[in-house]
């Protein structure tokens, strides 16, 4: 008998999360944009939902901050019910979206005043907070300029002060750093990470690049069409992922999936298939044929295309990630022993995609 | 000189000849105006007999008499009164009308919003020599033959359906994620449209009031039908009733009437172009 289980990868909060969703749904007409998503996030944790775009992270995210009515679905926002008729206002969130959305006709201290006011904070408090907020990040000399006078970088900070100058009890990011050019997103993820540690504000992180979820997240949900495919610590998400979907959207190069037997789909990193002579004389070790096709060279890498010569399907090339240090030829066109550690190989459904436990 | 350098020279010349056509066309009415209105008789009518006559320059010295008879003859600063009166409170009801109408089109009622936009501009498209019969039937019943409130009434038919089409334009081009943000930032629809979208659409709104205005001055027929006194005309009728007499045409006069009209109108625009341009292509997300 064959029974499809689902390996407990998913570490289950007990206690109610901090933000809490339950069966929540969107659709927009025929799409179910989200479709039924539980999402538990704890006090003070960074959780990023990570997945392509049209996969309904946004939407789930704009639920939660009160832009977007759910079709169905309870959320809960520090043990408070706000789905329905709570506004965006009165959820004691702050959000920064991807394009910033600074006030065009409001110098950047005016920018970071303006949740203040709303509050009605006393003016010489106000003044202190704003400035708190505009030293955090640097800003202290740019406060009287208009947002169109200032850089990518210094919008994304002045949209950052702004969000953090109220003490909110969520932090609710839309790709913040997608406007960033790749230098810079490397050290606002950093900063940003850092400024979340200093201040265990609780924060829903939307992203789709994985290299942002991975650096940042305390745990990572991967989505895809409107559901939470799995939810857990970048390692868990990475190591054991829960279907073919999240093996293969994880990872660059994605994880090779290869027919193992008629019911079994078997998966391994191109970092873990290795030419055999790099284990040295292991044991344990799953050893293929591989006729390379191509290799590029990447510098820390040589990514090695090709397909296995034994009878096994796949229908993309399989990749080996070879690092700089293994230094054996690896010619196009020639066929080499590649190895991969047992313990490293996952195995699928190959009807569900759904994860399943290595056949005897 | 090198071909590249002929081409660019020849390039500004076309230039600056098309902008110089352009300028004459757009100036020649007001110096038209400017000089019958202070051309003597004799040398205004020569032309007619007298072929050799010149009649782009002043022949004889200027004279005031034409603008004497334009303000002591005709009650031509009643005119100007009335005219500001009802262009006041013209502007004041569309504004009060086309901006929340433009807003809720713009956001609220999504994607019928933009049929019904259309279908409000195309009520703009019918033809006030058709609509003045049964408006004459309304201005009878309420009272208001000869009076100043059948325009303030009427006038708004026309000048609400564009402007809000208009404000319609400015709203969309405020971006979504601004309100948002507002509303995320602690404040109410309604402050959020108070402290970031109008704010935001200023020079839509000093359009839809620079608009309203003109229509209002150059509006010809409503205030022929339901005006009959000469001191409750605005400008648009009262000029022409005044100075157009059986088959004698004050020239003179009537092109006073038009330049001091016109030229205070022609400079408020200018000044304000800088912000319409502005207001048409700002509106980047990113500030």
């Amino acid at each position: 008998m064959s029974t499809l289980t689902r390996p407990p990868i998913t570490e289950e909060p007990t206690a109610l999360g901090y933000v809490e969703t339950r069966g929540l749904c969107k659709h927009f007409g025929d799409v179910r944009a989200v479709d039924g998503v539980d999402l538990c996030v704890m006090e003070g944790e960074f959780v990023v939902l990570l997945g392509p775009s049209g996969c309904g992270k946004t939407t789930l995210m704009r639920m939660i901050a009160g832009l977007e009515r759910p079709t169905a679905g309870e959320i809960y926002i520090a043990g408070e019910r706000v789905d329905d008729d709570v506004p965006p206002r009165a959820r004691g969130i702050a959000m920064v979206f991807q394009s910033y959305a600074l006030y065009p006709h409001k110098t950047a201290f005016q920018n970071i005043a303006f949740p203040l006011e709303a509050a009605q904070v006393e003016r010489s408090t106000l003044r202190r907070k704003v400035e708190w907020a505009a030293a955090l990040f640097g800003l202290e000399r740019l406060l009287d300029r208009h947002p169109r006078q200032l850089s990518g970088g210094e919008r994304q900070r002045v949209a950052l002060a702004r969000a953090v100058v109220r003490d909110p009890r969520v932090f609710l990011l839309d790709e913040p750093l997608s406007n960033l050019d790749a230098k810079l997103r490397a050290v606002a993820r950093f900063e940003l990470k850092q400024l979340q540690r200093q201040l265990g504000t609780t924060t829903i992180y939307v992203t789709h690049d994985q290299v942002e979820a991975m650096g940042l997240g305390d745990r990572i949900a991967v989505m895809d069409k409107g559901k939470i495919r799995q939810i857990g610590t970048p390692r868990d998400v990475y190591d054991n992922p829960a279907d073919t979907f999240v093996a293969t959207f994880l990872g660059s190069p994605p994880m090779n999936l290869v027919e193992y037997d008629e019911r079994t789909l078997v998966g391994f990193r191109p970092e873990h298939f290795l030419p055999r002579e790099a284990f040295g004389g292991e044991a344990d070790l799953v050893t293929y044929r591989l006729r390379v096709r191509e290799v590029e060279y990447l510098g820390s890498d040589r990514l090695a295309y090709g397909y296995l010569e034994e009878e096994r399907r796949s229908d993309q090339p399989v990749i080996a990630a070879v690092p700089i240090t293994v230094t054996l030829p690896i010619a196009e066109g020639e066929a080499y022993e590649f190895a991969v550690r047992r313990r490293d190989l996952r195995f699928f459904d190959a009807r569900t995609g759904l994860r399943k436990p290595a056949p005897s | 000189m090198t071909g590249r350098a002929v081409l660019r020279g020849a390039k500004r010349v076309a230039l600056y000849t098309a902008a110089a056509v352009f300028t004459v066309f757009a100036v020649f009415p007001f110096y038209w105006m400017f000089l019958t209105a202070f051309k003597q008789n004799r040398d205004l009518y020569v032309g007619a007999t007298n072929l050799q006559h010149v009649p782009w320059i002043f022949n004889d010295p200027p004279t005031l008499d034409h603008v004497r008879l334009l303000f002591f003859g005709t009650p031509y600063l009643v005119w100007v009164k009335n005219t500001a009166l009802v262009g006041l409170a013209v502007v004041a009801i569309t504004l009060g009308v086309a901006v929340p109408a433009g807003y809720s089109l713009a956001r609220l009622a999504g994607r019928w919003g933009e049929r019904l936009g259309i279908g409000i501009f195309l009520t703009y498209l019918v033809p006030p020599t058709l609509l003045f019969i049964p408006f004459a039937r309304v201005i009878s019943l309420l009272g208001l033959q000869n009076k100043l409130g059948a325009l303030v009434l009427v006038y708004p038919t026309f000048t609400i359906p564009f402007c809000t089409w208009l404000m319609m334009g400015f709203f969309r081009s405020v971006p979504r994620d601004l309100e948002e943000q507002a509303m995320i930032d602690g404040y109410s629809r309604l402050a959020v449209i108070g402290k970031v979208v109008l704010p935001l659409a200023v020079p839509g709104m000093l359009t839809v009031v620079i608009f309203a205005f003109t229509l209002v001055l150059q509006e010809f027929v409503y205030a022929l039908t339901f005006i009959s006194q000469v001191e409750r005309m605005t400008l648009s009728l009262g000029v022409p009733v005044a100075l157009v007499r059986g088959d004698v045409f004050y020239w003179g006069s009537l092109m006073a009437a038009c330049l001091i009209t016109s030229v205070p109108i022609a400079v408020v625009y200018s000044s304000f172009i800088d912000r319409f341009i502005a207001g048409l292509t700002a509106g980047a997300i990113k500030g």
